[in-house]
């Protein structure tokens, strides 16, 4: 098991090294640099702002730089937000896009747990029909046609909600519910899928042969195993919402992570582009090693080599 | 199999091909055909948009601006006068057109990749899927926003930037595939008599993954469709005057209290399609499911 993990977080910090690779490659192919403006700067000024930033020296040198400075604890500095670097702007944002992201995975656990459970133990009677028909609806509609949705219904109309903002929690209402839908039914079906199966299995015949309690049979036997799937994709779920929240974030003009990354890709702001891309890398491969983890908790099948 | 055992017994049965019986069993499934006929509908009103609304989708009338729905314009007027039926008509063609070209850049790249990995296993296999598994920590829109950035311009740069990240899930799909029906009996036999790879790729291995790989597509079509949408809405999308649902729901939101209508229907329309595309999508699968054939 500790040999395991320890595989896995070597593997974690080379793939985060080849991302960190692809996208300074990639973010300097951008046509363009942080200094081009709607009226040029002159080319002295130019050349004087390069040399201070260290964007006059070759490509690999400059990537070397970024990673000496990704050891000091440093993502380096904002070529739009002077005066603060890029760590400081990424720890402003990250606890609204977190405090979203994490609403909506709770909310998108509990109602797609729920409503899989209930289609399951119930098959086939309207309960499951309209769990069915909720899950495939709201697993083809985006968050981000949703969130407009939500917005058009409860802003404009009934002036439930306000349009957007961060500070109160009725601003976050919304795009949590925009972002949540989609993995909700997702779960949804899943669980639905995977109880329908477990109750099929002898084990369960079994426990409930033995007189257990019709309770414990469900609680024990049925609920913990028919969540191994869902475990499965909770991981990558809780990714996608977190880095999900880009386009959502716009919608509903929260500061997030994600808002930061579409103004930085317009300015040409590579040691924010830089930091979001990695920010999000890293978010997404922990998810999927706490999955991967939490396999073994759950399912004592399971053993790692 | 089952028809050679029939067969000896002499109680003939009909023969079924799978696409055949495919075929049928989609078609009892109301709620695919529902999807399909939208989609082929919605298809056809796109080809021939001039031929169902008098207005060009770049065609201003300044006197109207804002309108709501009339007989006129049966879906209002947006902020500029355009006609918003003949823009959701016109923007129709962008949704399908990005849907079915970054699908065929998603299949160049996903099933050759996914093909060799799975055919060839060993070395190649695991470096081809360590680079997968690159790619799939690389959180998707983010990368398709820096592509479309290098790549800049319209709608041809954005088949690409969505089909360079989006094939890595029928790579896999077809690795795993590739796999499963590799240690099969008749791709034993094909390879006693003689038969080499890329034969037996291309005659048993392929077709045999056809089923899973068709079903990928219907649910990948609309991902990249929305992801247009998307990218047009934070405005790096297709270009100004092409019209795309996404642009729509962009101009409408500026406006969003004067007129709801703006961005109502262009979300409506991008719900609707993806909805039609889950419907058929689901219904695919159970009817090329080897599993469930009678």
């Amino acid at each position: 098991m500790t040999r395991f993990v320890i595989r896995r977080v070597l593997w974690l910090l080379l793939v985060l090294l080849v991302v960190s690779f692809i996208t300074f490659a990639l973010m300097h192919l951008v046509p363009g640099g942080p200094w081009s403006r709607e009226k040029a700067l002159a080319p002295a000024v130019v050349a004087a702002l390069n040399a201070r930033y260290g964007l006059d020296k070759p490509f690999f040198v400059q990537y070397g730089n970024f990673l000496m400075g990704i050891l000091h604890g440093n993502l380096g500095i904002s070529y739009t937000y002077q005066n603060r670097s890029v760590t400081q702007i990424l720890m402003q944002g990250f606890p609204k896009t977190a405090i979203l992201g994490t609403t909506a995975f709770v909310f998108a656990m509990i109602v797609g747990i729920a409503l899989g459970m209930a289609a399951a133990l119930r098959q086939n009677t309207w309960i499951d029909y309209v769990c069915v028909m909720f899950s495939t609806v709201f697993a083809s509609v985006p968050g981000f046609v949703l969130g407009i949705l939500l917005m058009i219904v409860f802003s404009v109309i009934l002036h439930w909600f306000p349009t957007g903002g961060w500070g109160s929690p009725s601003q976050v209402v919304m795009p949590a519910i925009a972002l949540a839908a989609l993995p909700a039914a997702f779960i949804a079906r899943i669980t639905r899928a995977s109880t329908l199966e477990t109750m099929r299995q002898d084990y369960v015949r079994t426990a409930r042969s033995k007189g257990l309690l019709e309770r414990v049979v469900l609680i024990r036997h049925i609920l913990r195993n028919s969540l191994i799937p869902v475990v499965t994709v909770a991981g990558p779920q809780f990714a996608a919402l977190v880095t999900g929240s880009v386009i959502v974030e716009t919608i509903f003009s929260i500061p997030g992570i994600g808002r930061l990354f579409v103004e930085a890709v317009f300015a040409r702001d590579y040691g924010l582009i830089m930091g979001t891309v990695l920010f999000y890398s890293f978010v997404i491969s922990i998810a999927n090693l706490v999955v991967d983890i939490l396999y073994g908790v759950i399912d004592p099948r399971i053993r790692y080599d | 199999m089952a028809t050679t055992v029939n067969a000896a017994n002499s109680s003939v049965r009909p023969h079924h091909t799978l696409w055949g019986d495919a075929w049928v069993r989609l078609r009892r499934n109301k709620l695919a055909m529902a999807g399909g006929i939208f989609i082929i509908l919605l298809t056809l009103a796109a080809i021939f948009a001039p031929l169902i609304t008098p207005y060009g989708f770049a065609h201003q009338d300044l006197t109207a601006i804002l309108q709501n729905p009339s007989s006129k314009h049966w879906l209002g007027t947006d902020g500029l006068g355009r006609d918003v039926f003949a823009r959701l008509l016109y923007g129709a063609r962008t949704s399908l057109a990005v849907g079915i070209f970054t699908q065929v850049i998603v299949l160049g790249i996903g099933l050759p990749i996914g093909a060799i990995a799975g055919y060839a296993g060993g070395r190649v296999d695991n470096i081809l899927m360590r680079f997968v598994d690159v790619m799939y920590s690389f959180p998707d829109i983010l990368l398709i926003i820096l592509i479309k950035a290098i790549l800049g311009g319209g709608i041809y740069q954005l088949f690409f930037a969505i089909g360079l990240v989006a094939w890595v899930d029928i790579a896999r799909l077809v690795r795993g595939q590739m796999m499963s029906v590799k240690s099969r009996d008749f791709v034993a036999a094909a390879r006693a008599m003689g038969g080499m790879g890329p034969y037996i790729t291309e005659r048993h291995l392929l077709p045999n993954s056809l089923g899973p790989i068709i079903v990928s597509v219907t649910f990948n079509v609309p991902r990249a469709i929305f992801t247009e949408a998307a990218l047009s809405f934070i405005g790096i999308g297709v270009r100004p005057p092409t019209p795309s649902w996404g642009s729509m729901i962009s101009d409408g939101y500026a406006v969003i209290f004067a007129s709801w209508y703006q961005v109502f229907f262009p979300a409506l329309a991008i719900a609707l399609l993806m909805i039609a595309f889950t419907f058929l999508g689901d219904g695919l699968r159970d009817a090329l499911d080897p599993k469930l054939r009678h």
